[in-house]
């Protein structure tokens, strides 16, 4: 169903009653935002009450889950929604939001809810009926809150924010909010760009959530008791913003001013008030908490129905197009002990069957091999899958899946990349075609019928020949599988596109065109025709979105909320996603897509994203990025640290924090009277940048 | 051992359908550390048997289950620990154990007694002509999936509720493969799906 979408929920709220009482009320200093027109839960769950039974899956939209936290509106001194902007089905099981749902709710004087974009069938219905984005968990408006946090976990969900805000009824840009609405925050991987979405978001919290929440609760719960006090005009939102620009790790686009060159590169970013962090670098944890255990069980069967623990944060392998490879680190592992407990502790509190050990290179865990031992010991018999995801191609692995084994014998996934040594070597994950023929024979002998391996196409200065080694190579492992297990061998092929991400080695790269990818997904899809591979791709429409709103600029903004208003939604959803829409848009706006794609990039260019930092420093990217040229790998760097800027950023902590827990290597120099280091040179790159090597002994 | 579970199904979880139900109850028996046992095979699944499939959307007040466990408990024991294992809109109200060797629940069933309040925006105009119309119909024609069946023999009872003007019994037949749905008798009272609410009131078994 069509969505009529340029028609907020509340048409020109200044001049209907509404308003006028909120004027009144806000006369009388009631409270921070007292809107006496919002619905109440009541009202809600009685409309809700009339539309459910004519949605698909209307489990969605009630709430009610075990483990769930209600509490006591009016004690909560600061309420947050937490939103997931895609359907409930995807966002319930994300962990980021549930260790912050576990944050505030620990707090006394805090509350958090939590919301999910309605399905278009829901949300058609809901804007018939008036019905706002409300909270499942006390079905009051979102409106109503003084917080609300997205999650942008990636890009294709930009637009569902877009249409999040507008089913809570309140301005899309954070210029146009005043302060009768509540703050809007983002957090999540792709925030580490966040300048397409700088319009639309109040303000967003880069790197690790878990401390910085309660930073900016504390601001919002002081605001709040000092408005009280005085004359209610006098509050200003833009001082509310200030206090929470000053939180390290917040950015609040507003208080930065880009200037753009002749060629529509970026001039300079400059921060507009004293005492802001330019570049703002991200927040992390000196330890990892300790992981949520009470996840909440959904009422209806969704996506990932498990329980998730995170064995370790952050990869010390520096695959070169890897995002999240980049901006995680320092590595930080989770004892055995504490694993083990918490698994326990999850399946008990939720009776879930199945069990993910996350992490994004399991085979690096430093106790990977106890770690499985225990976790079999302690869950022989109980009909539990455990998945142990993203292993390393080599047949220990095998071993460990094998004490692992499901009942149900899923698959077996690898992710190889690349099938070419010179492509291998580029993008610095090394591994031989042996290596990968060993592991693959193995995974097929010990009774494994499928394989799943993982590819990408697009890498920098790849060929047809690069794309034909793919083909060779699955052709050899289903051909030496059936050597050991028979014709019933199935092999997975799953190959995306590469999109050069932020904050990599590979930022300065230019996309792969339209036209040379589909080239090389032809050469795929005719020469893998075999009725036991299955072959899977990423359409270029997707991949070019993903590196417009992951590469973009500040001009991204009004793309994007062109886009949506022309219908772009559920980015992420192939069969939702409207190229045609975001083609008008960037038309509309006069901007020449291929700027953010296809353009090579200038060595000393300043990116988008230069004032939001992970605290890998540019230097290194580009350095890495120079032997990626060469063709020279660089190990892991838990056997030589390569000096990424993470420890000087984080030499304090790391100084106080010292041992095992952290992969990086300990700092042993006095602490500094002050550490204002930058970990951004405004300076061109340099090759044989040995400052940092003062702080790593 | 074999136990029997009547719960209520309220609230949030009457948007829950059949299947996930099943899920949930097995859920909640590994939150209770109540020893579900499993099919034998390649897929081994705990063995739960529904009584009945409570249509979405219904509340219900007397839903059956029967649950094989694979070691014996005692029934108070079960009830204890199962409560505050279970999502609000889930209350077990009974605990009783059977018979392993006694047939299926399903089998048993003869009919299911429907209560349905008409909400304000309903029309209750001549509720009691329409009632009358209906169980003196000698058939009731109706397609269903494509299927043309006849409703009129599925209805054993449609009154008006003692003492409530809005408020309709229903008595349908519920065997297998001939089991009467309170929606498609709504649909021939012009009474919309949204315009009520029902709830099951009893389920009858052969030998109750």
């Amino acid at each position: 169903m069509r969505v009529a979408s340029d028609q907020p929920i509340w048409p020109n709220l200044k001049n209907c009653k509404a308003h006028r009482l909120y004027i009144q009320a806000r006369s009388r200093q009631i409270h921070i935002r007292y809107n006496p027109a919002m619905l109440t839960p009541a009202h809600i769950e009685s409309k809700l009450e009339r539309i459910l039974l004519k949605v698909q899956k209307p489990g969605r939209y009630v709430g009610g889950e075990f483990n769930t936290t209600v509490k006591d509106w009016h004690s909560a001194r600061a309420r947050v929604a937490l939103v997931f902007p895609d359907i409930y089905d995807i966002g319930v099981s994300n962990v980021g939001l549930k260790i912050l749902y576990d944050q505030i709710n620990q707090r006394d004087d805090a509350l958090a809810e939590r919301a999910y974009l309605p399905w278009t069938d829901m949300e058609a219905l809901m804007r018939r009926d008036g019905i706002p984005l409300y909270a499942l968990e006390s079905k009051r408006p979102l409106s109503g809150f003084d917080l609300i946090g997205f999650t942008l976990p990636y890009e294709t969900l930009y637009t569902n924010a877009l249409n999040a805000l507008d089913l809570i009824g309140i301005p899309l840009r954070s210029a146009d909010r005043d302060e009768t609405h509540p703050i809007i925050i983002a957090g999540g991987h792709s925030v580490m760009n966040p300048e397409p979405m700088h319009a639309f978001m109040d303000a967003f919290v880069v790197g690790e959530g878990e401390e910085v929440i309660h930073d900016i609760i504390n601001v919002i719960q002081q605001f709040k008791v000092e408005t009280l006090n005085v004359e209610r005009s006098t509050f200003n939102r833009d001082e509310l913003l200030l206090a929470l620009a000053k939180i390290p790790g917040v950015y609040v686009p507003r208080f930065y001013q880009v200037s753009y060159m002749d060629d529509n590169t970026i001039a300079h970013v400059e921060a507009l008030a004293e005492g802001l962090a330019n570049p703002v670098v991200k927040r992390v944890v000196a330890h990892l908490p300790p992981p949520p255990t009470k996840f909440i069980v959904p009422n209806i069967e969704i996506v990932h129905n498990r329980v998730s623990v995170e064995i370790m944060r952050g990869c010390t392998r520096g695959c070169r197009f890897c995002h999240a490879g980049m901006i995680t680190r320092p590595v930080r592992e989770r004892s055995v002990d504490e694993i083990v407990a918490a698994a326990e502790a999850a399946i008990k509190s939720t009776g879930f069957e199945e069990l993910a050990l996350m992490s994004l290179s399991s085979s690096d865990y430093s106790y990977v091999v106890e770690l499985v031992n225990a976790i079999s010991a302690k869950f022989e018999g109980k009909k539990l899958t455990v998945s142990l995801p993203s292993l390393r191609i080599e047949s220990v692995s095998v071993d460990l899946m094998d004490s692992l084994r499901d009942r149900r014998g899923s698959g077996f996934t690898l992710a190889p990349e690349a099938a070419t040594e010179r492509m291998r070597n580029i993008i610095n994950k090394y591994v031989s075609d042996e290596e990968i023929l060993n592991t693959t024979r193995a995974i097929y002998s010990r009774g494994w019928t499928t394989i799943k391996l993982y590819f990408m196409i697009g890498h920098p200065s790849e060929t047809l020949e690069d794309v034909q080694a793919i083909v060779d190579l699955c052709k050899r492992v289903l051909a030496e599988g059936r050597k050991v297990a028979g014709m019933k061998c199935k092999l997975n092929v799953g190959v995306s596109t590469f999109v050069p991400k932020s904050h990599t080695p590979f930022q300065w790269v230019a996309c792969d065109t339209r036209d040379s990818v589909l080239d090389k997904q032809g050469l795929l899809k005719r020469q893998l025709r075999d009725k036991n591979i299955k072959l899977s791709w990423t359409k270029p429409e997707d991949t070019l979105l993903e590196a417009w709103l992951s590469r973009g600029d500040r001009r991204l903004s009004d793309v994007i909320e062109s886009a949506w208003k022309r219908g772009a939604r559920f980015d992420a959803w192939g069969d939702q996603m409207n190229f045609n829409a975001w083609m008008q848009a960037f038309a509309e706006h006069g901007l020449d897509h291929t700027f953010y794609t296809y353009r090579p990039r200038r060595t000393d260019e300043i990116f988008p994203w230069d004032h939001i930092t992970a605290a890998v420093r540019k230097n290194f990217l580009f350095q890495d990025f120079r032997q990626s040229l060469e063709g020279q790998i660089r190990v892991d760097c838990r056997l030589n640290c390569f000096a990424c800027g993470i420890l000087p950023t984080f030499a304090n902590m790391r100084r106080d924090h010292p041992g095992e827990a952290w992969k990086c290597p300990d700092v042993k120099s006095p602490r500094k009277a002050s550490n204002q280091l930058s970990v951004i040179s405004d300076q061109l790159p340099v090759f044989t940048d040995q400052s940092h090597l003062v702080v790593v002994e | 051992m074999r136990i029997r579970i009547t719960f209520s199904k309220q609230g949030a979880l009457r948007y829950t359908g059949h299947l996930d139900l099943h899920k949930l109850w097995e859920r909640a028996a590994r939150r209770a550390d109540i020893p579900l046992a499993y099919t034998q095979g390649f897929h081994p699944t705990p063995r739960i048997q529904i009584a009945s499939a409570l249509p979405l959307g219904f509340s219900s007040r007397c839903e059956v289950a029967d649950f094989f466990l694979s070691a014996d408990l005692d029934v108070a024991t079960i009830s204890s620990k199962l409560q505050p294992a279970l999502p609000s809109g889930l209350s077990v109200l009974n605990v009783e154990s059977v018979d392993e060797r006694s047939p299926a629940l399903q089998t048993q069933l003869i009919a299911a007694d429907y209560e349905v309040t008409l909400l304000e925006s309903a029309d209750a105009s001549n509720l009691d002509l329409r009632l009358a119309a209906l169980t003196d119909a000698p058939t009731l024609p109706r397609v269903k999936r494509d299927k043309a069946y006849d409703l009129r023999p599925q209805i054993e009872e449609l009154s008006l509720m003692a003492g409530a003007e809005k408020k309709i019994h229903m008595r349908l037949a519920s065997r297998a493969g001939d089991t009467g749905r309170p929606e498609e008798v709504l649909a021939e009272l012009n009474l919309a799906i949204e315009d009520v609410q029902v709830e099951r009131a009893q389920l009858i078994f052969k030998d109750s």
